[in-house]
């Protein structure tokens, strides 16, 4: 613990720790984050390459690479890996980094319990991914786990899974937690609410929806324990329960769930755009109202999900009607982003690119989950690949996307120097035609009749699943690029300034580049 | 508007990673318990693998819990440090609250929705024609099959042992205040008199609840394989129960840093706390006694 | 904004084109042969436009921007960031359209949830992984499960026309008729799909759901289970032939009678050389989606049938689990879904063939005696 010459000659003015204990016991909102950011990116790669398992059995009718049971693996294990390993933990990584750079505080509002939200989740994945290698192998009844499938007929290793579950909620209900406690009691003095960085907002929002879903998500995980281990009946009519209750509950997460995975992409894109723009952020207000909307009407409309389990038809048209309300706010944001644009000075470094190909990506992945809300037009929609292509558009060039834009703004920042712009370029534009590629024709393949979940189709869509897996591994193999581009970056370079982009706003670029292991250890003062 | 005063960020701390192996652990001893003793294989390992997980857990709370008073006791935490705490708790209880939710949600399911479906009622009466005979009713005495669920033949009543918990918990959040003016009065003595209480107040609970588990068990035929009714009483008074259980623990902790002198009228968070969760433990006692007993 | 207007209508034009073309390619949702699935094609249609008219606007004004403003051009950027009135505006009129979308949603809603006043009522349950249809007016039921050959699904033969979508004993109905579907599942939840007809609702064990169709115009339609139900759920298809009425009720009377000679079946003197043919085939059709046609099982799944310790028993045992099932397990109870005569020749089969030479022999006559005990 050598002191660091600070004029604050503060109990916690220390450089990094040496070796790996710095990284074990770091409490260190810019190690974490990091940290966050590497596993995150692992487990991409890991679901990816499930994924590129799952197209190659599709790339052809027939069974040639995979037997289904194995094929039924991938399916669930890509979504999981993806959902709770690539996308939720990037978000984090982000906070951790950015937050306490953005609003002037020194650090995560509590440390200790930062580090230990982290270190849970190489845990839970590694007892996640362990069920692979068990008898009668891993999860095989879809990343939505729906009773008795998962309870009844699940193979041995559920046990496993809950449990890895309850730890990665365990982990995102203090990582959601030790945010809201940083952004109501860290800003600061004049950082109000009202002039706080979208992205802060955004997460402060996303923040809540965790910490009232990710419970809701260990209550059913625990109901399904239960139900295998201790003969409740929760999900079994014999007893008086209902299959259709583990969907309710199940739900009432994943629907939030989906926009705790958007949200903080929205927050992201806000700072970029109006950056890149050169113009600021059109309708400030609004955005905040608009997200602090969004999020409270995903709590009203879990069920659409469900359209045809049979609810009553009250039921279905109140969620009918609710789902489609969600685009206005919605519609709100993307509108805001247009007239930020609009009249600006605009060039197109990397992050601008994936800033404007989420705009677009997003919009046409929202309007085909509008087409989704439709109920009676969901009938024919459901669990089909027009589900799959509408939630690949909001999670590949939404989500994934927005991810990338962060990486490439924030990079500097954190490395110190500036990546290669003209590999990150192309890093973008092979993402952007691999992904199209891959995911539009499975518009038509559900359009078509393609159920999803199946290792093995009917002929008629053989030719559209073809170019699909054509464009997945064009895309995937695309991302080792990436990977290349943030390695060249962390490893030198030409220097970044502490403020790389002309058009950039807020505190994280008054701070040096790389940023300091500690800053803010005396806050800045915000006029 | 927070001020900022220097705002204590603690160095390394080998705390979280031994939670998080302590916790892996465990619970990884756990799933080996159940998994094994379903396929009927031996489950000797497992309990050791559980055991030693739950030894690495409470070897982290006390030295974590440890590094955490220590330090405040040395004056480190601020109050702007005090509010990260109380905003931690707070949320904490709220995730609380909404893992409650849930399982309420599934009793007021089963018995609005599916049980009376089942029973031929409703949207989806229809149902019925799968279980003959089945008739709905609340609290659920006959099983739709009663071979895969042997019904219960009676269930308990609302005013004997659970009124009488409801009174010893609500008085206990009474004395809990009590003691809490106490604390802020400076009074040590009231403090400690009106913590005792809520103990006893809180032990006499459990004492209780276990009974009345007993009872359930050995006379009444109701247990959690016994259909929804079982499984959502259990599974409610259950949780609730491990709430009283922790809350009882921490409040206990309590007891023994007031001894050692611990806490003044001004700072004393770790007592408040406590004495939230034990607010929280008690309303969601009333929404059970009201939801799952009563109506 | 007069030159963006006519931006965004260029670019709504160049979008509309290329979907006008792709829809005669076959990719769109078919409208199908119910005056239900036409409407739901009227909704897709009408939502897919909008949604597309909204995007040609939005875009056609974000490309203007990115084409005219950029900096390389040296435009310089303005300085406005709010107007109140805008973003009403556009907080407003995307609401009137979602109303103006909602309303045709609700009466098509309202209408699909209309099951009185059926002609015929169906039951439909989903098995593990193949369908069983009652007919409950008309006391007679059959399953139906997938033909297509191992060969094509290993690519070991040229795959067929209806490659996975072909069933043994198709559901038949008469055209014109409301059907009421009555579905139920009897161990994880399926769903029922036939997208020519508009109808897709799910089959959950221990409840039922209703549905209904009237079909239109003679024909037959395919569809698929869409509800993940484990390893086979790409592999149970739904077949429906559409016929007039006549023909549906000559084929009602046909079930009737091959429904009778199956009971006759079991007062059958067998051989064993019968039961052993008879079984092979029932043990393709009913068991070795699980068990393996070489009986070897899916350990720790599926457990073997070959040199299993139950299996070369005594005779009541295997009896009892072909019969009754194992609850809770995937192994259902058989009894009720295979007649006397499938049920003994299967047990026969099972008994005698991977060198479980038991030699044994379980007759219909005794099969019929165990379920009666
Ligand atoms: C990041 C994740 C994310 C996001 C943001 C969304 C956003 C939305 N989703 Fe999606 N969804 C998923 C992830 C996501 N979804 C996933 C993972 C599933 C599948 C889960 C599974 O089964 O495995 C799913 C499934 C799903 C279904 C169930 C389909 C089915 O199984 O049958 C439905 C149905 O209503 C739906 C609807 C919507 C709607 C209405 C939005 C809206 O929020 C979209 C709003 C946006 C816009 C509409 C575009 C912009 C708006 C304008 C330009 C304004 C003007 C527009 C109009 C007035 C039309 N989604
Ligand atoms: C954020 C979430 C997220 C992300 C990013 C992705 C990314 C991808 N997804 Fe998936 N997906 C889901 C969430 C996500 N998905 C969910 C929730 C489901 C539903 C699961 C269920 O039904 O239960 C699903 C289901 C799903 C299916 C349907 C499976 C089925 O129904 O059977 C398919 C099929 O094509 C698919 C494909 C892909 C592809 C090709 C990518 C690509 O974008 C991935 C690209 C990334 C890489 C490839 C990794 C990087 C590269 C390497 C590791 C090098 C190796 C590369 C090569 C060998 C080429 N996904
Ligand atoms: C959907 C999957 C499935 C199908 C179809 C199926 N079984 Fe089974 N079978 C199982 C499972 C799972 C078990 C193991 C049950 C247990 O855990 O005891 C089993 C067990 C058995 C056993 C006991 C084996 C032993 O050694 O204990 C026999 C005999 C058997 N099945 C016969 C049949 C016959 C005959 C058929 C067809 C008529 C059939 N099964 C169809 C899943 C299936
Ligand atoms: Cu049955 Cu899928
Ligand atoms: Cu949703």
């Amino acid at each position: 613990m050598s002191a660091v010459i600070d004029d604050h000659t503060q109990e916690h003015d220390h450089g990094p720790a040496g070796g790996i204990t710095r990284w074990l016991l770091t409490t260190n909102h810019k190690d974490i984050g990091t940290m966050y950011l590497i596993f995150s990116f692992s487990m991409f790669l890991l679901g990816g390459t499930f994924a590129m398992v799952i197209r190659a059995e599709l790339f052809y009718p027939g069974l040639q690479i995979v037997e289904p049971e194995f094929f039924n693996q991938m399916t669930t294990m890509h979504g999981l890996v993806m959902v709770f390993g690539a996308v939720m933990p990037a978000f984090v990584g982000l906070a951790n980094w950015m937050i306490p750079l953005m609003i002037g505080a020194p650090d995560m509002a509590l440390p200790r319990m930062n580090n230990w939200s982290f270190w849970l989740l190489p845990c839970a994945f590694l007892i996640l991914v362990s069920t692979l290698f068990m008898s009668g192998g891993g999860p095989n009844f879809g990343w939505t786990f729906y009773a008795p499938l998962s309870t009844t007929y699940g193979p041995p290793s559920t046990t496993f899974f809950i449990f890895a579950i309850h730890i990665m909620g365990v982990s995102s209900i203090m990582g959601a937690i030790n945010v809201i406690a940083t952004v109501l009691n860290l800003r600061a003095p004049g950082m109000t609410l009202m002039k706080m960085p979208l992205f802060v907002w955004t997460w402060l929002i996303t923040a809540f929806l965790l910490i009232a879903v990710m419970p809701v998500l260990a209550g059913v995980v625990t109901m399904m324990l239960m139900d295998i281990n201790f003969g409740t009946s929760f999900f079994d009519a014999s007893g008086g329960g209902d299959p259709v209750l583990f969907q309710h509950v199940f739900w009432f997460f994943g629907h939030p769930e989906v926009y705790i995975m958007i949200l903080p992409a929205f927050g992201a894109v806000s700072q970029i755009i109006p950056a890149f723009s050169r113009k600021r952020l059109f309708g400030y207000a609004s955005m905040v109202y608009a997200t602090g909307a969004i999020a409270l009407l995903s709590f009203l409309v879990w069920a659409h999900h469900m359209f045809t389990v049979g609810i009553p038809v009250a039921g279905q048209l109140f969620f009918m009607y609710a789902t489609m309300l969600i685009a206005v706010p919605t519609g709100v944001k993307v509108f805001n982003w247009v007239a930020t644009m609009f009249r600006g000075a605009l060039t197109f470094e990397a992050p601008m690119l994936f800033a404007i190909a989420f705009v677009i990506l997003f919009t046409i992945g929202g309007f085909s989950g509008l087409m989704l809300a439709i109920s009676p037009a969901d009938f024919q929609y459901h669990d089909t690949y027009f589900v799959v292509a509408h939630f690949h558009y909001v999670l590949v060039p939404g989500a994934i996307f927005g991810i990338f834009a962060s990486a490439y703004y924030w990079l500097p920042k954190w490395t110190g120097y500036m990546y290669d712009e003209s590999l990150a370029k192309a890093h973008f534009w092979m993402s952007f035609i691999g992904m199209n590629l891959a995911f539009f024709p499975m518009h038509f393949l559900g359009l078509a009749g393609m159920p999803r979940r199946i290792p093995d189709y009917a002929l008629q869509f053989a030719d559209f699943n073809m170019i699909s897996s054509i464009g997945a591994f064009m895309f995937g193999a695309t991302q080792i690029l990436f990977l290349l581009i943030v390695v060249k970056c962390a490893r030198g370079g030409v220097a970044a300034a502490a403020k790389p982009w002309e058009g950039a706003e807020g505190l994280e670029w008054t701070v040096p580049s790389p940023a300091p292991y500690h800053t803010f250890t005396t806050p800045p003062v915000v006029e | 508007m927070p001020t900022q005063q220097s705002y204590y960020v603690p160095a390394q701390s080998k705390w979280p990673i031994i939670a998080t192996v302590g916790l892996g652990t465990t619970l990884y001893g756990a799933a080996m318990i159940m998994v094994n003793s379903t396929q009927g294989d031996s489950t000797a390992v497992s309990w050791l693998v559980f055991a030693v997980g739950s030894l690495i857990m409470a070897y982290m709370l006390f030295g974590w819990f440890g590094t955490v008073i220590k330090e405040s006791r040395s004056g480190l935490y601020s109050s702007q440090m005090d509010r990260s705490f109380r905003w931690g708790m707070s949320w904490f209880i709220f995730s609380e609250v909404m893992f409650f939710g849930a399982f309420f949600g599934a009793l007021f399911y089963a018995r609005v929705f599916a049980v009376p479906w089942l029973g031929g009622e409703g949207d989806r009466g229809s149902s019925n024609m799968l279980w003959e005979g089945f008739q709905a009713t609340w609290p659920l005495l006959a099983n739709p099959d009663p071979e895969a669920y042997p019904s219960p033949s009676a269930i308990i009543g609302p005013w004997g042992l659970p009124l009488v918990n409801t009174i010893l918990l609500v008085t206990s959040s009474l004395t809990v205040t009590l003691a809490h003016h106490g604390m802020k009065q400076g009074n040590r003595r009231k403090l400690k008199i009106w913590l005792a209480a809520t103990i006893v107040l809180a032990l006499a609970f459990l004492f209780f609840q276990v009974e009345e588990y007993v009872h359930a068990y050995t006379e009444l035929g109701l247990t959690l394989t016994s259909g929804i009714y079982g499984t959502t009483f259990f599974m409610l008074t259950g949780f609730h129960g491990v709430h009283v259980f922790l809350g009882t623990l921490m409040l206990t902790i309590m007891f023994i840093r007031i001894h050692k002198g611990h806490f003044s009228a001004e700072q004393h968070f770790g007592f408040e706390a406590a004495s939230w969760y034990w607010h929280f433990v008690d309303v969601v006692w009333l929404g059970l006694f009201i939801f799952v007993y009563v109506i | 904004m007069g030159v963006h207007a006519k931006q965004a209508g260029a670019v709504a034009a160049g979008l509309t084109i290329p979907t006008l073309v792709l829809a005669d390619w076959g990719i769109n949702m078919p409208a199908g042969v119910t005056a239900t699935s036409n409407d739901i094609y009227g909704l897709h249609m009408t939502i897919l436009w909008i949604c597309i008219a909204i995007g040609a606007v939005v875009f056609g004004v974000m490309f203007w921007s990115i084409f005219a403003h950029r900096k390389s051009k040296g435009h310089k950027p303005a300085h406005f960031h709010e107007h109140p009135l805008v973003e009403v505006v556009w907080t407003v009129i995307p609401l009137l359209i979602l109303v103006i979308m909602a309303i045709p949603a609700t009466a098509t809603l309202v209408d699909m949830y209309d099951t009185t006043e059926s002609d015929i009522d169906i039951k439909v349950t989903g098995y593990q992984w193949k369908w069983h249809y009652d007919y409950i007016d008309e006391e007679f039921g059959f399953f139906s499960a997938l033909t297509t050959p191992r060969d094509q699904i290993y690519n070991r033969t040229a795959k067929g026309e209806h490659y996975l979508l072909e069933v043994d004993n198709e559901m038949v109905i008469p055209v014109g008729k409301k059907v009421r579907l009555l579905l139920t599942a009897n161990d994880v939840i399926h769903s029922w799909w036939v997208p020519e007809f508009g109808v897709k609702k799910d089959a959950i064990p221990g409840f039922i759901n209703e549905a209904w169709t009237r079909v239109d115009v003679p024909g037959v339609y395919r569809g698929q289970c869409t509800e993940l139900c484990g390893k086979d759920h790409a592999f149970m298809p739904i077949v429906v032939r559409a016929v007039p009425e006549a023909e549906y009720l000559a084929w009602v009377d046909e079930q009737k009678a091959a429904a009778e000679t199956e009971r006759e079946l079991t007062q059958k003197d067998w051989t064993m050389a019968e039961l052993m043919e008879r079984g092979e085939g029932v043990y393709a059709r009913a068991c070795a989606a699980c068990h393996q046609a070489d009986g070897s099982g899916l350990p720790p799944a599926f457990p073997a049938l070959k040199a299993s310790a139950l299996v070369t028993g005594p005779a009541d045992g295997h009896l009892e689990v072909v019969v009754n099932g194992v609850s809770g397990t995937a192994m259902q109870a058989f009894g009720g879904q295979l007649s006397e005569a499938d049920l003994a020749a299967v047990i026969t089969y099972e008994r005698n063939a991977w060198g479980n030479n038991t030699g044994d022999m379980v007759t219909p006559k005794q099969v019929f005696d165990f379920k009666n005990q």
